[in-house]
């Protein structure tokens, strides 16, 4: 019922704006000012991951204890190393920089397997019904019962040695769940529309009408859903790597860094855990404030 | 009532099934020989032959499994391939610390997460309001074993309130940071939940009729709104056993905990696959029963549901 009248909600808008639908939830996100800052939070960590090369003032892998000598290890944060030094004496900030990357990096794929199979899924489940979704369903709560981090550890396990490739399809194996069920919810609401009934008298094939004509509409929940996920996933990456299961030394990944920093925390060397997790607190947030946005400009579940 | 109950455990049959399926699926795509595994480079033939039959690795897939299932069925997880334990009673003797660690963790996470997010409620945008959710976006976004090791550092490493790592001799002085470190992110969820719902309960006529009756504002918010307010956190609590069970995971890593989810992570840096296999099914089943009984409690906060018309 919601979905109706938000529906007719937005359609008075549009007459009245006489704008497109996307210019129209641009409008709406610019005046949300939690939204712009995710906005920017985002930009900024993008602009860090593909601009880490120039920003960085060391190597992220680059041993300085080797050329500066021992005052490089486990220095405290100064003007030289902002972030401080590892016990390598690899510069933190140029690490966390370059981290960015491998986050960032992880979060765009295992979103895309996420959607490859969430949607598809979700989408036969949605518009077929019947047995398809008695099926698709139960394996959704099937993936649902376990726990996330459990799951995703146990097929990384499968293979031998991990790979970031491993780790970001392991991620969508399990994170699929909760796109097929937006898509799903969707498609259930859609299948009945006038829309789509026309499709059918026109005797389109079942795949069109999905993919053409009842995905477009449904995209926005999606899209709300997959962007809040970016967050989950690159947590899920960090504690992968904190656990040694996803990136393996010596990359720069966040997750990694703590692990790696942890055991020198107790020593009162608090740097090298500390500012990784910042930037995954900073990341995390970025995602969330933008989904929330999104949320809200794309009228997805509004119910005022 | 009691026919839903039932009802519900028979949905979760087949949910049951297919967890434990496909992780044995999982653990048998496995490239390597367990065997091989376990005799290392040392094991002559003869050997590794005798202990694939020992433990049924020579049988069809198809065998395996019913003969897995079969296992299961009388509460029979296999043998661990590390050091000759059962796996079902490694399990027994880490269960308890786990669900110490994690009930205590979902408790302060209820308790805290409500009582913010009823004072914030109470008083939207106020200086605690603001507060307090600036706290519960933080919450939300730090990964939980990073706030563990800050708990560490300033509670336990330069303070010295509490002991640092370990189970010790069990005390609750030993509980306190790990239980915090995994109530935070559901604190925060529960808090700004509790708000929202709150907020949108006392904008509703029977407030203002309550109020306009003159009954005092704590009475309206705990006995008038509160209940209503509750069955979506309800529902929260209830996916959070999950998040639970997975941050427990990483927590007890960290806090060298003796749980299951520390077994788990032994397991699989072991590569010993019956052990991952029993703690996977293991947690998985406790988020299932877990659901199932926050499931029935809805009917404690709405009467409206009534489980025979569904």
């Amino acid at each position: 019922m919601t979905e109706n009248t938000s529906t007719l909600h937005h359609a008075a808008l549009k007459v009245e704006a006489g704008e497109s639908p996307v210019k129209e939830a641009w409008l709406r996100f610019k005046r949300n000012k939690l939204a712009m800052l995710g906005l920017v939070m985002t930009i900024t960590i993008i602009l860090a991951a593909i601009f880490a090369g120039a920003l960085a003032p060391y190597d992220p892998v680059k041993q300085l204890i080797w050329t500066e000598g021992v005052k490089a290890k486990l220095a405290s944060p100064s003007a030289e190393h902002l972030m401080g030094t590892d016990l390598y004496g690899r510069d933190i900030l140029s690490r966390v920089l370059f981290g960015a990357r491998i986050s960032l990096q992880i979060g765009i794929f295992a979103t895309l397997v996420t959607l490859l199979i969430g949607v598809p899924l979700g989408a036969i489940a949605g518009y077929k019904g019947g047995l398809y979704d008695d099926l698709i369903s139960w394996l959704v709560n099937v993936v649902f019962a376990f726990p996330f981090i459990l799951f995703v550890l146990a097929v990384v396990s499968v293979f031998r040695d991990p790979s970031l490739y491993i780790v970001f399809v392991a991620i969508g194996l399990v994170n699929w769940v909760s796109i097929c069920r937006v898509t799903r919810s969707q498609f259930i609401s859609l299948r009945n529309r006038e829309f789509v009934e026309a499709a059918h008298a026109l005797g389109l094939p079942s795949y069109r009408i999905i993919f053409r004509h009842i995905l477009p509409n449904a995209i926005a929940p999606i899209i709300v859903q997959a962007t809040m996920g970016m967050g989950a996933i690159i947590t899920i990456e960090a504690g992968l790597a904190y656990l040694g299961f996803g990136a393996q030394p010596p990359t720069p990944s966040w997750g990694l860094m703590i692990s790696e920093g942890q055991k020198f925390m107790a020593q009162g060397q608090w740097w090298w855990s500390v500012f990784p997790g910042l930037a995954i607190m900073y990341t995390v947030l970025a995602f969330s404030f933008l989904g929330d946005g999104l949320r809200d400009a794309l009228d997805v579940r509004q119910k005022r | 009532m009691f026919a839903h109950i039932i009802r519900r455990l028979l949905y979760t049959i087949p949910v049951v099934w297919g967890v434990v399926t496909v992780i044995f699926i999982l653990m048998a795509v496995v490239p390597g020989d367990p065997a091989r595994l376990m005799m290392g480079q040392r094991g002559d033939p003869a050997t590794i032959e005798r202990i694939r039959h020992d433990l049924g690795l020579d049988l069809p897939m198809t065998q395996q499994y019913t003969k897995f299932i079969g296992e299961l069925m009388r509460g029979d997880l296999g043998m661990s391939y590390r050091n000759n334990e059962k796996v079902a009673s490694a399990i027994a003797t880490r269960f308890a610390a786990t669900m110490r660690l994690t009930i205590w963790a979902m408790c302060l996470a209820v308790a805290i997460g409500i009582t913010a997010g009823i004072l914030s409620a109470a008083k939207p945008n106020s200086i605690f309001d603001y507060s307090a959710m600036f706290l519960a976006v933080l919450g939300v976004s730090a990964p939980v074993f990073w706030v563990g090791l800050l708990l560490l550092l300033l509670f336990a490493y330069n303070l010295g309130w509490v002991p640092g790592i370990g189970f010790g001799d069990g005390s609750w002085r030993y509980l306190l940071l790990p239980a915090v470190a995994l109530g935070v992110r559901p604190a925060a969820l529960i808090a700004r939940l509790t708000r929202s719902c709150m907020l949108e309960v006392l904008s509703q006529d029977y407030i203002r009729t309550a109020r306009a009756k003159g009954v005092k504002e704590t009475l309206v918010i705990l006995k008038h709104a509160l209940k209503n307010a509750m069955i979506p956190v309800v529902t929260i609590i209830g996916t959070q056993v999950s998040e639970l069970l997975s941050g427990a995971v990483l927590t007890e890593t960290i806090f060298a905990w003796p749980g299951v989810g520390r077994l788990a992570v032994e397991a699989l840096i072991n590569r010993d696959f019956p052990m991952i296999r029993g703690t996977v099914i293991v947690m998985a089943m406790t988020f299932l029963l877990a659901n199932l009984l926050v499931d029935i409690s809805y009917g404690f906060f709405d009467p409206r549901v009534k489980y025979e018309d569904k």
